[in-house]
Parts: C-alpha cells; sequence; structure tokens
C-alpha cells in the first residue's frame, strides 16, 4: 500500500517536472511581451540584471561593439565573466564602463576553465567539474535576467545552468549566443551545442552562409 | 628633424603580424630571399616582423647591400602604430589583427596557419579574400602572393555594425524601438 503511495507520488513528481521542462523548451526563443514604465508615466521600465561571458582576443572586441550599442539604463547591472587565465578581456571590459561614465553598476568575475590548452583528458574530468562548481556558485550569486555570449567555452556550462534555473524556476533569464564573425561555414562546438539544445533564446550569426545551415539563427550581418 | 622625418617617410614598411603566440613558419617564410625580393620590388624598404612567442630568430639587416632593412621584437603594447606606420600588412588569420588593419585601409596579406589543429581560421580569411578585401595565402606560397597581388583591385571595407543585433534583442524582451 505504501509502496503504491510512494509510486504514485515518483511518477506524480516526474510527470510535473518533464511537463516543466516542456513548457520551459517551448517558452525559450518566444519574445516577452512590451516592457512597460517601472512606475509613474514616462519613466523608463526596470532594467534587466545582465551577464556578459567575456572569450579572448577577437571574441571580446566583438562584445564589446555590441555593448557599446546596447542601452546601459536597460541592461543594469552588469556582470562580466572571464576565464581566470584572461586578463585582457576584463580589462577591456572595465575600459568600457569606466568611459560610458554611467551611475548604473557593474561588477568582474574570473571563472576557472574546464579545459586548458593542452591539458591532458584524465585531468580535464576533474577540473571541469570543478569549473561547474564554479559557475555554478557563480549563477546563483549573480541570477542574472539577461545573458549575453558570443562564443567561449564557459559560456555552455553557464547557459545550461541558466535553464535549469528556469525549470527550477529560480530565476526566468533569457540568453542570446551571436556567433563569433571568424566562423563563416561551420558554428563553433559552443555555437552547435547551444543551437541543438535549444536553450538559447535568439540565436544570431554574422554571415548569410551559416543562416542557410542554421534556419533558426538570426543573420545580422558583421559586427566588426 | 628635417632630415631625419624626409628618411621616415621615404621608407615603405612592411609590418609582419603573428598575434599573441608564435607562427614560426611566418617569420621563416618573410625572412626567406624571394618573398624579401619581391617585397623589394614593389618598392618596400622596410621589414618590421613581431614574432611572438616564436623560436626562429630573423636576420636582422641595415639595408645597404641587402633588399630589405630588417627589424623584428617579441611583443608591443603599440600595435596599433605600427600598423598605422606600416604601407603593407602581413597578418596571421586571427580575427582581431584581420579588422583592426582593415579598419585602419591598409592592404593586408593574411597568411594561415596550417599547423593548428582547429583550423577554422582559414574560413574568415577566404570569405574576406573573395570578397576582395585583403590578400590569403600559406606560408609556402606567400612570395606568390605578394608577387601576384594588385593593391588597386582591393575593395575597402566597411566597419560592421553591432544595431541589428542591438534592435533584436531589445525587442525580443520587450523594450520599445528608440
Amino acid at each position: 500500500m505504501g509502496c503504491a503511495v510512494a509510486i504514485t507520488l515518483l511518477i506524480a513528481a516526474a510527470t510535473l517536472i518533464i511537463t516543466r521542462f516542456l513548457y520551459v523548451l517551448h517558452r525559450t526563443g518566444k519574445p516577452h511581451k512590451p516592457r512597460k514604465p517601472s512606475s509613474s508615466k514616462g519613466s523608463a521600465p526596470q532594467p534587466l540584471s545582465t551577464l556578459i561571458v567575456l572569450g579572448s582576443g577577437g571574441h571580446t572586441a566583438e562584445m564589446i561593439n555590441l555593448l557599446s550599442v546596447l542601452q546601459k539604463d536597460r541592461f543594469a547591472p552588469r556582470f562580466y565573466i572571464a576565464a581566470a587565465t584572461d586578463n585582457m578581456s576584463l580589462q577591456k571590459a572595465r575600459l568600457l564602463e569606466e568611459n560610458a561614465d554611467e551611475s548604473s553598476s557593474s561588477q568582474f568575475m574570473q571563472i576557472y576553465r574546464s579545459r586548458e590548452v593542452g591539458q591532458s583528458y584524465f585531468t580535464s574530468v576533474l577540473t571541469t567539474l570543478i569549473a561547474l562548481a564554479h559557475g555554478l556558485w557563480l549563477m546563483i550569486r549573480i541570477r542574472p535576467q539577461v545573458i549575453l555570449c558570443n562564443g567561449p567555452g564557459t559560456c555552455v556550462p553557464l547557459c545550461v545552468i541558466a535553464f535549469l534555473f528556469k525549470v527550477a524556476g529560480i530565476r526566468w533569464s533569457s540568453v542570446f549566443y551571436v556567433e563569433s564573425i571568424a566562423r563563416v561555414q561551420r558554428l563553433s562546438l559552443s555555437g552547435l551545442l547551444l543551437y541543438k539544445l535549444r536553450i538559447v533564446d535568439q540565436f544570431f550569426v554574422q554571415w548569410p552562409q551559416l543562416q542557410k545551415k542554421y534556419p533558426r539563427a538570426h543573420y545580422v550581418g558583421c559586427l566588426m | 628633424m628635417g632630415d631625419s622625418e624626409v628618411d621616415v617617410k621615404a621608407q615603405k614598411t612592411v609590418f609582419v603580424t603573428v598575434g599573441t603566440t608564435s607562427f614560426d613558419a611566418l617569420v621563416r617564410a618573410v625572412d626567406t630571399h624571394e618573398v624579401k625580393e619581391e617585397l623589394s620590388k614593389r618598392g618596400y624598404t622596410r621589414l618590421l616582423i613581431q614574432m611572438g612567442r616564436g623560436s626562429y630568430i630573423p636576420t636582422k639587416a641595415e639595408g645597404g647591400d641587402e633588399p630589405l632593412a630588417v627589424d623584428y621584437f617579441t611583443f608591443s603594447s603599440s600595435i596599433a602604430e605600427h600598423l598605422r606606420a606600416a604601407s603593407l600588412v602581413i597578418s596571421h588569420a586571427g580575427s582581431g589583427s584581420i579588422f583592426e588593419t582593415l579598419r585602419l585601409g591598409k592592404p593586408l596579406i593574411v597568411v594561415v596557419n596550417e599547423d593548428l589543429m582547429d583550423n577554422h581560421q582559414s574560413e574568415l580569411a577566404e570569405e574576406l579574400a573573395d570578397r576582395k578585401h585583403l590578400y590569403y595565402g600559406r606560408p609556402q606560397t606567400l612570395h606568390h602572393v605578394v608577387a601576384d597581388m594588385n593593391l588597386d583591385s582591393l575593395v575597402p571595407y566597411h566597419p560592421g555594425d553591432a544595431t541589428p543585433v542591438a534592435k533584436l534583442i531589445n525587442r525580443f524582451l520587450g523594450f520599445a524601438d528608440d
């Protein structure tokens, strides 16, 4: 008798989770309703906390170009994450924020990489677990409403965690992925994973050839 | 001041950049007699090489008997200034370096590093070469590229624009268009 109740409860819970999972998957990619002014008429809508995942070199340059045209009062506060081994990218982001000279706040964080170039596959398992735990910790602290990323491997676990947060009802976020301008014919591994998993709300590519191969992507022209 | 300034102006510098890592095959290629000869034929007088962490050291030359004056350094925080001062840029295939050079309106030859495991970098150079924004080749073919290039046929690159992406992101989130 008790056993039957337990099984029934288990099935009910599983059904609930799967339903929620499918609902989140269905809602992903659907645009939001127009945002209303936050209080009295005429004032700007509530800003959205934004996580920006920076890659290295060319990736960062593309992201900075995008950030320089996004309205700072809508995307605030801004949290920047870069790989722990990459100091240049955060420096560039800091420079951008200093030039912006806005009252809206921004924070800069570093994340462990799952794998450094040339690292053995055996130790990679351990470092990947550490990187995942660190990513989860950062995501719990930030709980962003918007995630912007453009290619580095570090963005994949963060996007997966963001999706799980949606399923669990911790935080609803919108994820935007811009494939690097260096990708003309084929997506990067990060891009391919995020496209196939369907956890990105909008997927942008910078060359028309890619849009033909990946029809759910939006072709937006070159950012550089 | 007068004399040295005239000297600098008369110089036509070829700036070679390998980026943040190393690309010995490129440094070795520009250091060959064939490539230097072709560059000299085209009126270039000086070769300045940013060699990164590479182990191949090019042979320094003052000019004089040599077709080209050759100088090199490993890294510099003022790559932008070297690009600006150059008459021709020979670069690795990284997107940062490519677009920085194109934005300055400098003629550019991109050399693809075939030793890289994930050689997606050639995609961008190929596409931009098809659109006549730059020339591209491999270390072994560099002297042919220099010999055959016609800089007047290059099409200036118009820098891209992130506003279409920003617009789509704003619309998706329900923000009104400006």
